[in-house]
């Protein structure tokens, strides 16, 4: 510790640099903030209490098969999560393939070759998509985008690529594939805005021997920007798909609703968020509150799980950097 | 890098060039798609009596949403007085008190990963936690599931900002004389104030166009706010049931709720940018 920062140590009464007595208003303000800061994991400690205690029931009567039954019948009080997970899951897929290359390509143009003004105004428009309320997608998704999938791209779909089990199916508009990819857009702007900041560390001496080479602007990006700015790209992905994962007001509206499984992304289906914002309220039975509370602690699971893998790994990259 | 000829590279870089300039415009016709809609469709719903009158009953055309911009407009409030206070101090703790300690350490992790909860879980947790133990949906509920989710974003934005406050300037003050707290109260908080004002606009405005948190919390409710005890009607909540009805004119009453949320969430968003930029001139 550099002698400076021995100042600081008035907060640790058993330092032997400290070279201030603590005043008793120092005490009592480093006790009041540390309150507070424990309340944070206290609250974390309390949700996975509460969610366990409710939902244990379920848990004792299914056990691990309620992850992998496709079941789904209140009257019979049988219970499965196969469907719910697999709608997040396919959802969560179709927004990640498009909104990761998309998202690289937005912040690409932006930090590459957008005049500085124009960077301004797209990049802005962009990060407002991260400000619109997920309600607002799915009134826009619902009512505007899922009859434009219908109408214009579904029977495209169909056409040409009918032949594959994932686009069969009469063009509903609402499904899979249009819940897919109002979840890209969502988390377009999560991942462009990472992977811009990521870009804009790159050293500019790299990319100047690059172009100094005879290399064109792809191949500095391919050869140079990707790999330098790899790590980040990565935790910008992470963050998109903890986005994605848990959304729900916009996947309950376009997803269709329905309990099963089914090849074709023109199909309905449910995701857990969906099934948790439809059914919770009806649930009167104790099991079947229990069993959407189950749901309920696999969706936090799996986001847990996708937010510790970016921690630990963002935590290795400043590592890896030397920095702070 | 493998040999091709001139002409095709440059053809494979051109076409890089515009798949990126498309992309980025697909995300502005998006936002721009958005916006036309929300307001095309949302503006006619906007009259006098959609800001004054209680909404009537189904298929009973008139009326209008005051309960629930009301309610909306609490229980957002409440929100901010629960979880401003502790988030500030929590994120002082780990910015100025705290820091390099273990205990930090765990709070910060434990900070991202609730960031990261999806709301929806939060609202299970509200929901047993609350709405049970209360024998029923609560304005109060709805108050306290919008605050655990605005705690974590008040805490990771607060620590944020007063990371950006030079050491020097905590150093000068402390070689003055003052204690810790006073430096803390005094110098960094003031030099700290517009990028604290931003985060606080930005909870806000993440917080008050939630819906999923509401569902099994706050509920909705048809009728003007009589306690926090009761369901209380608040907008989000409002377009999910309007939305999903087959009453042509509660749509359209989903679509000028939308409008009104969108208009109010952009504002705030961009009000707090400004502000940010600014303090970014003055450093």
């Amino acid at each position: 510790m550099p002698a400076v920062w021995a100042v600081w140590d008035v907060w640790d009464e058993n330092s032997p640099d400290r070279i201030i007595k603590p005043v008793a208003g120092d005490r009592v303000f480093r006790w009041i903030t540390a309150v507070c800061a424990a309340a944070i994991p206290v609250l974390m400690a309390g949700l996975v209490c509460v969610m366990v205690f409710n939902s244990h029931l379920a848990l004792k009567k299914f056990g691990l098969g309620f992850l992998t039954s496709t079941a789904w019948n209140p009257i019979a009080q049988e219970y499965g999560a196969l469907s719910s997970i697999f709608g997040t899951g396919v959802s969560t897929l179709i927004a990640m393939l498009i909104a990761m290359p998309m998202g690289l390509a937005v912040a690409l143009f932006l930090v590459e070759w957008a005049p500085p003004k124009v960077e301004a105004f797209f990049g802005t428009a962009i990060e407002l998509l991260a400000a619109v309320p997920s309600i607002i997608y799915g009134m826009w998704g619902l009512f505007v985008f899922a009859p434009f999938m219908a109408d214009h791209v579904q029977p495209l779909l169909g056409r040409y690529l009918g032949f594959l089990p994932l686009f069969k199916g009469p063009p509903m508009g609402i499904g899979m594939l249009t819940t897919g990819i109002i979840l890209a857009l969502m988390i377009l702007p999560f991942i462009s805005s990472v992977s811009r900041d990521v870009f804009k560390m790159v050293p500019s001496v790299l990319k100047e021997s690059a172009y100094g080479l005879g290399a064109t602007n792809w191949e500095v990006t391919k050869g140079v920007i990707l790999p330098y700015a790899l790590h980040g790209i990565i935790g910008a992905g992470f963050l998109g798909l903890g986005r994605a994962l848990g959304e729900t007001m916009a996947v309950t509206f376009v997803i269709g609703n329905s309990h099963r499984l089914s090849a074709s992304l023109f199909e309905t289906g449910n995701s857990i968020a969906s099934t948790l914002a439809n059914e919770f309220t009806e649930a009167s039975e104790p099991l079947y509150l229990h069993a959407l509370v189950a749901l309920g602690l696999v969706l936090f699971l799996i986001t847990v799980t996708s937010q510790i893998a970016a921690q630990l790994w963002l935590r290795h990259i400043i590592k890896k950097a030397g920095g702070k | 890098m493998q040999s091709c000829s001139l002409k095709t590279r440059k053809a494979i870089d051109q076409s890089v060039k515009v798949i990126a300039s498309l992309s980025a415009v697909i995300g502005l016709i998006t936002i721009v798609w958005i916006l036309l809609t929300v307001t095309g469709r949302g503006i006619g719903a906007l009259n006098l009596k959609f800001f004054t009158e209680v909404p009537t009953p189904p298929g009973i055309p008139g009326g209008g949403l005051v309960n629930a911009i009301v309610g909306t407009v609490i229980m957002t409030i409440i929100a901010a007085v629960i979880s401003l206070p502790i988030g500030l101090l929590a994120g002082t703790y780990l910015a100025e008190i705290g820091k390099g300690t273990r205990f930090a350490e765990v709070v910060r992790f434990v900070t991202n990963i609730l960031i990261g909860v999806p709301s929806i879980i939060v609202g299970i947790f509200i929901y047993a936690l609350l709405v049970v133990p209360m024998r029923g949906f609560s304005g109060y509920a709805g108050a306290v599931a919008l605050a655990v989710i605005m705690l974590p974003i008040v805490v990771r934005t607060t620590e944020d900002m007063l990371n950006l406050v030079p050491d020097s300037l905590r150093e000068s003050a402390l070689a003055l004389g003052a204690s810790r707290w006073q430096v803390t109260l005094n110098v960094v908080f003031r030099s700290a104030k517009r990028g604290l004002l931003t985060g606080v606009l930005l909870a806000v405005a993440r917080v008050s166009g939630e819906t999923a948190p509401l569902l099994f919390t706050a509920l909705n409710s048809a009728y003007w706010f009589s306690s926090l005890k009761e369901p209380l009607a608040n907008l989000t909540v409002t377009i999910f049931n309007y939305a999903m009805s087959p009453y042509q004119d509660w749509q359209q009453k989903a679509w000028g709720a939308s409008l009104l949320i969108t208009v109010g969430v952009l504002f705030l968003t961009i009000t707090a940018r400004l502000i940010m930029k600014r303090q970014g001139k003055q450093l």
